[in-house]
């Protein structure tokens, strides 16, 4: 196996807008609001930073594609911009330009901002998958949604667990419950409010057995991360957070064309996880890992994810769901400032604002939400529909 | 000897209690109390005429050799999905004919069907076709509140003509046009014009179903009492009962006409109703089937022995053993685009490419996949590098058909975020019999019945229609497939 990234690149600042339906604010104007907090938090000049990558998914709503919609709002002098989209993961996906680009030598100092503008379709949820979906898919693909996509995990997940209905959809409800109560302690978290089991099975069905709660916020907001040579890191400031792993995994085909995979799990996940663990050289995730931040979109999908990244058994997720094992104060703190479910999803931005969290609670300035003895992060990031899927799992230290 | 090799029909999933039309218009027109009993069977929201007509078409020829000898396929039809293009070119790709094969619609009158059959009948005669494949169907709009809206069903035929294995033979024909409009629509017009009622019936129908009628009988010295039945299209009861008299039919002569069950189907009606003459039809029974529409059609079906081995397939209680009734009338108004309703932008339809329906027109049309010829393992839709981890073989596939594969479901939900006109929209992962996993909409059926592994078939249906390019995105659907299920109806 080559020896990957981990101890090479650290994180010297980073920036995160509050998430929401930010009606006043534009794409470009969020970007500066991030870029802004992440140049102070790292205490550097700007035109220091020598390669940047922007993260953006959807065209339609959006910026529009190429990178010059980061350069020219951020004024970069000419350096070398790239605009990259994969699906939801593409916060992460940038973040990893700019950590290759750090790794490699190529560079000495990168930014990563991924930035999401949702609000501006003129309805809720995402945008249609019509045109992101390719040309013949519209020919033969249903009309699928992010929450129909993610409910079919869950109806399997009932079928082969023997899950009754109701009694599925109050486990999932203790995922949203934990979030919602993380997230209004959230200042920047989109939704802030504290829900009840009874809350959310009452809440409208969007897309069966998943309820309103069950999905997360669909918001604008934009994220940037500042990376630098690990070895120079404390020359910019005495905490940095250095990567310890960052690995992506894409489905092959196999789970949507061939029918082997049982549909109760996300195989990229898993196999992201898996490697991540072995280039932080992590041995026992459950016992190891102090916080994570994973790409809930909706709960059935952080329910399982639990099970992919191997600190639940198999089946077994809702246990340690019901155990709090997950709360703020429980052993490995989820989705501490909200998780997507209450900090919202504007697709490019999630992924780096998991890092952001991450970041800050490694270094232990999570303000209500600060959790004990943190030293060893985990952000998830997934993108496409469980049976197509892009899974970026990134793991975060800090100390060298 | 040339006539019936085979039929098949088709008839959709949904019924609309007559009276649901009355309690949503009665107010309006209380008059139509008296039209107000009795169901129609009525298409769901993703159906036309083209895909009633596949449906009809793989049950009357389900065998892939049967299918070879198939040289030409007349659509007869008043609704054509398509006014410049052909509809049965679609219609013949979906059953997978061969590319070889004359297709044609015969359209615009409801004399269509009848015609199509003398069509194909000559067709096979001359030597030109071995056989022919007739589908007929419609689509009939009538206006909210008025008594076609009480009239109008849906539903399917399909006709194999040939010269072997003949059930009915075609022994006689006499054909009559006349310039006489009554039912009739321009091309402006989305709804069935017509006149009064009593002008259509004494002045157009019965004089020249009569003449018709007195036509083939003087042609082949015959008598209306050689016939075992006489099967004559109507527009309504009250002809139908009127012309029964006029001809001095017995009432075991007659048959059924089926509205207050199915409807009046256009096109499609005077092969339902010859269905349920041939279902119990003896060997060398005599059967006059008449066709009406600005002037009339007589032929003469003579029944062979073939009878005795195809009886099942003339039973339409076989056709629909899932049956739905529809909850209230304005449902049904929405399906056909009666009652805009508010789409939401959701609603709004990307715009589609004609160049990558016609690259992928196997894949979409026939729901053609490929199969790996090194793993065996078969895949929708078509790949190059085969998916099974342990082949991965390059460019070793083989064409492989999945719309007769059955299924199961592998997984589905009820999606109330996306857009369908009959929400909410249910979809699945079905997983096929022998292999190959996709996604697919989830038809005629409710989802409180589904669950992970029921099974299922596929149905060639409508899925989008591209108001701003004028297409139609035709595409096939997974259906429970199972004996019963739906409403007791």
């Amino acid at each position: 196996m080559s020896e990957g990234i981990k101890n090479k690149v650290a994180i010297i600042g980073m920036g995160c807008t509050r998430f929401g339906e930010r009606w006043d604010k534009s794409e470009e104007d969020l970007i500066v609001d991030a870029y802004k907090e992440a140049i102070e938090d790292a205490g550097i000049e700007p035109n220091k930073i020598e390669a940047a990558w922007l993260g953006s998914c959807f065209d339609e709503v959006n910026i529009g594609k190429s990178a010059l919609p980061l350069s020219t709002t951020l004024k970069l002098p000419f350096i070398p911009v790239t605009r990259v989209e994969n699906f939801c993961a593409t916060g992460t996906e940038a973040f990893r330009g700019a950590c290759y680009a750090v790794a490699s030598g190529a560079c000495d100092i990168a930014i990563a901002v991924g930035a999401e503008k949702l609000k501006d379709t003129g309805y809720g949820g995402l945008p249609e998958f019509n045109s992101s979906m390719g040309t013949k898919n519209r020919y033969i693909l249903p009309n699928i949604t992010a929450p129909g996509a993610f409910a079919m995990l869950a109806t399997r997940y009932f079928s082969k667990y023997k899950i009754k209905y109701e009694e599925g959809r109050r486990t999932l409800a203790k995922v949203s419950i934990k979030s919602h109560k993380n997230g209004a302690l959230n200042p920047r978290a989109h939704l802030r409010n504290e829900i009840t089991e009874e809350s959310v099975l009452k809440a409208p069905m969007i897309s069966a057995p998943l309820g309103l709660y069950d999905c997360c916020g669909v918001s604008d907001g934009a994220a940037a991360v500042i990376v630098v040579r690990a070895d120079k890191a404390k020359e910019f400031r005495k905490d940095p957070i250095y990567v310890k792993a960052l690995q992506i995994s894409v489905s092959s085909g196999e789970e949507s064309l061939y029918t082997k995979w049982d549909g109760t799990n996300i195989p990229t996940t898993y196999y992201a996880g898996a490697r991540a663990y072995r280039e932080a050289g992590v041995k026992n995730p459950r016992e190891e890992i102090n916080t994570m931040e994973v790409h809930d979109c909706f709960s059935i999908t952080e329910l399982i994810v639990y099970e992919d990244l191997q600190i639940s058994p198999r089946g077994k997720a809702s246990e340690d769901v019901a155990s709090g094992l997950f709360n703020l104060d429980g052993q490995i703190a989820c989705q501490t400032d909200g998780g997507l479910n209450c900090f919202g999803h504007p697709i490019g931005a999630s992924g780096i604002r998991m890092i952001y969290e991450v970041y800050k609670q490694l270094q232990g300035k999570a303000g209500p939400r600060q959790i004990k003895n943190a030293r060893l992060g985990l952000t998830h990031n997934l993108g496409g529909f469980p049976s197509m899927s892009v899974t970026s799992v990134a793991l975060f230290g800090n100390e060298l | 000897m040339v006539g019936i090799v085979s039929m098949g029909f088709y008839l959709p999933y949904y019924r609309l209690d007559k009276k649901k039309i009355f309690d949503a218009f009665g107010w309006y027109d209380p008059s139509q109390i008296k039209n107000a009993r009795g169901k129609l069977a009525v298409m769901n929201f993703d159906e036309d005429s083209i895909t009633m007509s596949v449906a009809a078409g793989s049950n009357c020829v389900e065998d892939d050799t049967d299918k070879n000898d198939i040289g030409a396929l007349y659509f007869a039809t008043t609704t054509p999905p398509y006014r410049e293009t052909s509809n049965a070119s679609i219609i013949a790709a979906a059953l997978s004919l061969n590319e070889n094969i004359r297709t044609s619609d015969f359209t615009n009158s409801l004399l269509s069907g009848t015609n199509a059959m003398l069509s194909a009948g000559d067709s096979v005669k001359s030597g030109s076709v071995k056989n022919a494949l007739i589908c007929a169907a419609d689509n009939r709009l009538g206006k909210p509140s008025g008594n076609l809206e009480y009239l109008f069903g849906n539903a399917a035929a399909s006709v194999l003509i040939g010269n072997e294995h003949v059930v009915a033979e075609i022994t006689d024909s006499f054909s009559i046009s006349k310039n006489f409009i009554d039912y009739r629509r321009t091309s402006d017009d989305k709804y069935v014009r017509t006149w009064e009622e009593r002008w259509i019936k004494d002045e157009g129908y019965v004089k020249t179903v009569q003449e018709a009628v007195n036509g083939i009988l003087k042609k082949g010295k015959l008598n209306l009492s050689d016939f075992y039945k006489v099967i004559y299209y109507c527009p309504d009861m009250r002809a139908f009962k009127v012309i029964g008299k006029t001809l001095n039919l017995k009432p075991e002569q007659m048959e059924d006409p089926l509205f207050n069950t199915v409807g009046n189907t256009g096109t499609a009606h005077p092969f339902l109703m010859l269905a349920n003459a041939l279902k119990e039809a003896k060997p060398d029974d005599k059967i006059l089937l008449v066709g009406y529409g600005n002037g009339a059609d007589g032929i003469i079906l003579n029944v062979t022995d073939e009878i005795e081995k195809k009886r099942e397939q003339f039973n339409l209680e076989n056709v629909s053993s899932r049956k739905r009734e529809l909850d209230n009338y304005e449902q049904l108004a929405t399906f056909r685009g009666k009652a805009d309703v508010e789409k939401g932008i959701r609603g709004e339809v990307a715009s589609s490419s004609l160049s990558v329906l016609w690259r992928e027109r196997n894949a979409i049309l026939k729901l053609h996949g490929s199969r790996c010829k090194k793993c065996g393992t078969p895949f929708y839709p078509p790949q190059r590098i085969c998916a099974n981890p342990k082949c991965g073989a390059i460019d070793e596939m083989e064409d492989y058909v999945f719309a007769n594969k059955k299924g199961e479901i592998f997984t589905f939900t009820a999606d109330r975020l996306a857009f369908s006109l009959n929400p909410p929209a249910i979809y699945g992962i079905i997983d096929f019999d022998g292999g190959g996993r996709y996604w697919f909409d989830l038809t005629d059926c409710v989802s409180d019945e589904l669950y992970v592994g029921m099974p299922v078939k596929m149905t060639f249906r409508r899925k989008f229609y591209d108001k701003s390019r004028g297409l139609y995105g035709y595409f096939w659907k997974a259906t429970p497939d199972t004996d019963n299920g739906g409403n007791d109806v």
